[in-house]
């Protein structure tokens, strides 16, 4: 009786050391840690060099397509039907149209937006969408400088070769759930991928990164004051944000601490110049979702549509794909004037 | 004989009848004649049973029964009755308190948190009907009550969480959910809303007092094993008959650090820790939000928040700088 125990003991302790061992997602020594604040208050970035070795090579720029000489007639002249990018030469429209199908199609080629019989004809959806996406590139670079910067963006920081970016969301009701008296949810309680796989909201997103009139507050929940003064905000729009936060650092591969510092997250004077960045991105991506995505919505055909109905939207990892900045800081832009200068005008 | 077994006991006893104990009235009303167990003679006494469960314990296992069954059951259908996704998802799975709208309605729809209530209403009808059968035991057998008054202490935190401050704040939606994760990913979020929790000093107070806890707790273990081939484990006569025992381990925490215990003093310097590690949590927890609303900021206008020198020039909300709503 006491050997058996003692074996089933030893046998057990071995299964479930294995167990964490596959499980739960350790990674082995060393791991690089960074010092990026005052001494003591913890602010350290913390990267493992092995992976982020393999995100550095999954994330490089490729490229550019050889320049064209300045000047020139302009592609409204050359081609028919040109709503977009009316302000270029005719090689500098070409030079574009040959990037966006190494960008987004590189296995479709001209099919994917084009006619081929008939470049002009709109019958492609696929057409539709990349007028309003290089609009939207045109307007980001110009208007969003406060987050992009001079690196600024172009279709491949999104795209990388995909026709729709790979990270996206949709609207997502949650799984199956019994119905009739059974109790909801409330959106959270389940591994969440999006949010680290914590039981927080399994879709932070919607209300906070789609709506473009959201609350400018939405995301604060900390009291401004020592003591109480106003009716405070709940536990549970706390946990949204939360889920919304876990996802911004994952998205970026970097700690809370990149732009928080942990003893105070609400406050501002403790915080990283990061988080005034940061701050703009989420404007930037309800602009992008808000102006620029929802309005596709009746042009996009089914299959590219959530469960709800909604259409493939924007949020960190849509760009950033684990890196602090996207490709790694690649200047694409400098290579690309094209997608540069003042936002296109709306041609009708 | 066999009266001081602990872990290291290499001798289980297991007499032919099982003991029956003190002489006490209401000693027929157990259930069973009670047995012998090996693995529970490993940890502890062989004996099991017989059982006392009286009125008291048989409604408290019947509430907490109920409690569990509308705990889990919610659980079960909030992964649409599949059996394999309950027990893979288990750890993330809740049953949430009613949404901020419903404030203190008594019973808002059972999917909208209606369960919720019925669930904390009869866990908390179990824990108070075993409170009662501990102190009723207690009585019954002329002991003191320190027991049941250290368990009392566990029941205001959970009542603090889970019913006094959120009829304080005036809504349901303000108490922890039943979950594993949940309620962790709850606490969290807590601290996160109310300014961060480490800068409460009830908070401060009740993680002294827990580790404080286990540490008192770890020395007297192994004092008293490391004395009881002296007859250390004989702890309560040796409080007015000082021992050999007694007398090393005293001089060896003079030892080493100058001031010891006594054989009475310890046990309530344990007692006294773990019952103000609830205690002054439960405080802790009722202040927040009720009468503190930012922990940070009442540390730094009361000189506990140490500042750091800023490494980064001038960090500004956005919203606060002229021009920063776009």
């Amino acid at each position: 009786m006491k050997l058996a125990l003692q074996i089933l003991g030893v046998v057990v302790a071995v299964l479930l050391t294995g167990a964490m061992f596959g499980t739960a997602g350790w990674e082995r020594p060393p791991v690089r840690s960074e010092q990026t604040g005052f001494r003591g208050t913890g602010m350290v970035q913390v990267q493992n060099p092995r992976t982020l070795a393999v995100k550095l090579g999954e994330n490089a720029a490729p490229a550019p397509q050889d320049p064209v000489p300045p000047g020139g007639e302009l592609a409204t002249q050359a081609y028919q039907n040109v709503k977009v990018l009316t302000d270029l030469s005719t090689d500098q429209f070409n030079r574009v149209m040959a990037s966006i199908t190494e960008w987004v199609a590189p296995e479709q080629g001209c099919a994917y937006c084009h006619n081929v019989e008939n470049m002009a004809d709109d019958s492609v959806y696929a057409k539709t969408v990349a007028r309003s996406m290089l609009r939207m590139v045109r307007h980001i670079n110009a208007d969003w400088k406060n987050h992009v910067g001079q690196t600024g963006v172009t279709c491949y920081t999104c795209h990388r070769g995909n026709p729709v970016p790979k990270a996206v969301w949709y609207d997502n009701p949650g799984p199956p759930h019994a119905r009739g008296f059974a109790a909801r949810d409330g959106g959270q309680n389940h591994p969440a991928p999006e949010a680290g796989l914590t039981s927080l909201n399994y879709d932070p997103f919607q209300g906070l990164l789609d709506d473009k009139d959201v609350d400018q507050n939405a995301i604060r929940v900390a009291a401004r004051t020592a003591l109480p003064t106003s009716p405070s905000k709940p536990i549970q729009t706390t946990e949204k944000t939360y889920a919304l936060m876990i996802h911004m650092a994952e998205g970026l591969g970097v700690n809370c601490t990149f732009c928080h510092n942990s003893r105070a997250f609400f406050s501002w004077e403790e915080s990283t110049p990061k988080r005034v960045t940061a701050w703009h991105g989420i404007r930037m991506v309800r602009d992008i979702n808000g102006n620029f995505i929802e309005p596709l919505t009746p042009a996009l055909p089914e299959a590219r549509l959530g469960p709800e109905g909604d259409p493939p939207k924007a949020n960190c990892t849509t760009c950033h794909q684990g890196l602090a900045k996207p490709l790694n800081g690649a200047q694409m832009l400098k290579d690309y004037p094209e997608l540069a200068g003042v936002p296109m005008p709306e041609t009708k | 004989m066999g009266y001081y077994q602990n872990i290291y006991t290499q001798v289980q006893v297991h007499p032919l009848h099982p003991e029956a104990g003190v002489e006490i009235p209401e000693i027929e009303n157990r259930v069973g004649k009670g047995g012998f167990n090996y693995l529970a003679g490993l940890v502890g006494n062989a004996q099991i049973g017989p059982i006392y469960l009286g009125t008291l314990g048989t409604l408290s296992l019947a509430s907490g029964f109920i409690a569990i069954e509308i705990i889990g059951l919610n659980m079960w259908a909030s992964v649409n009755w599949d059996p394999i996704q309950f027990i893979r998802q288990l750890p993330w799975l809740a049953l949430e308190p009613p949404r901020p709208e419903y404030g203190l309605k008594i019973l808002p729809p059972l999917a909208e948190g209606g369960w919720w209530l019925l669930a904390g209403f009869f866990l908390t009808a179990s824990i108070l009907l075993w409170w009662v059968r501990l102190f009723r035991r207690a009585r019954a057998l002329g002991m003191g009550y320190h027991v049941p008054w250290a368990f009392a202490s566990a029941i205001w935190l959970y009542l603090v969480l889970g019913f006094i401050r959120p009829i304080l704040m005036g809504s349901w939606s303000e108490a922890v959910p039943f979950g594993i994760f949940p309620h962790l990913d709850w606490t969290a979020a807590f601290s996160l809303r109310y300014g961060n929790l480490f800068y409460n000093p009830f908070h401060m107070l009740s993680i002294v007092f827990l580790y404080g806890s286990t540490m008192l707790f770890a020395m007297h273990g192994a004092t008293i094993l490391a004395v009881s081939r002296y007859g250390g484990e004989r702890e309560i006569e040796q409080i007015v008959d000082r021992g050999t025992a007694t007398e090393r381990a005293a001089l060896f925490w003079r030892w080493t650090m100058g001031f010891n215990a006594t054989m009475e003093s310890v046990h309530r310097w344990l007692w006294w820790f773990a019952f103000l590690t609830t205690l002054t949590g439960g405080i802790g927890i009722l202040l927040t939000g009720t009468v503190v609303d930012n922990w940070y900021l009442w540390a730094v206008k009361h000189g506990v928040a140490p500042h750091y020198p800023q490494i980064y020039g001038p960090v500004v909300d956005p919203l606060a700088s002229p021009g920063g709503t776009p």
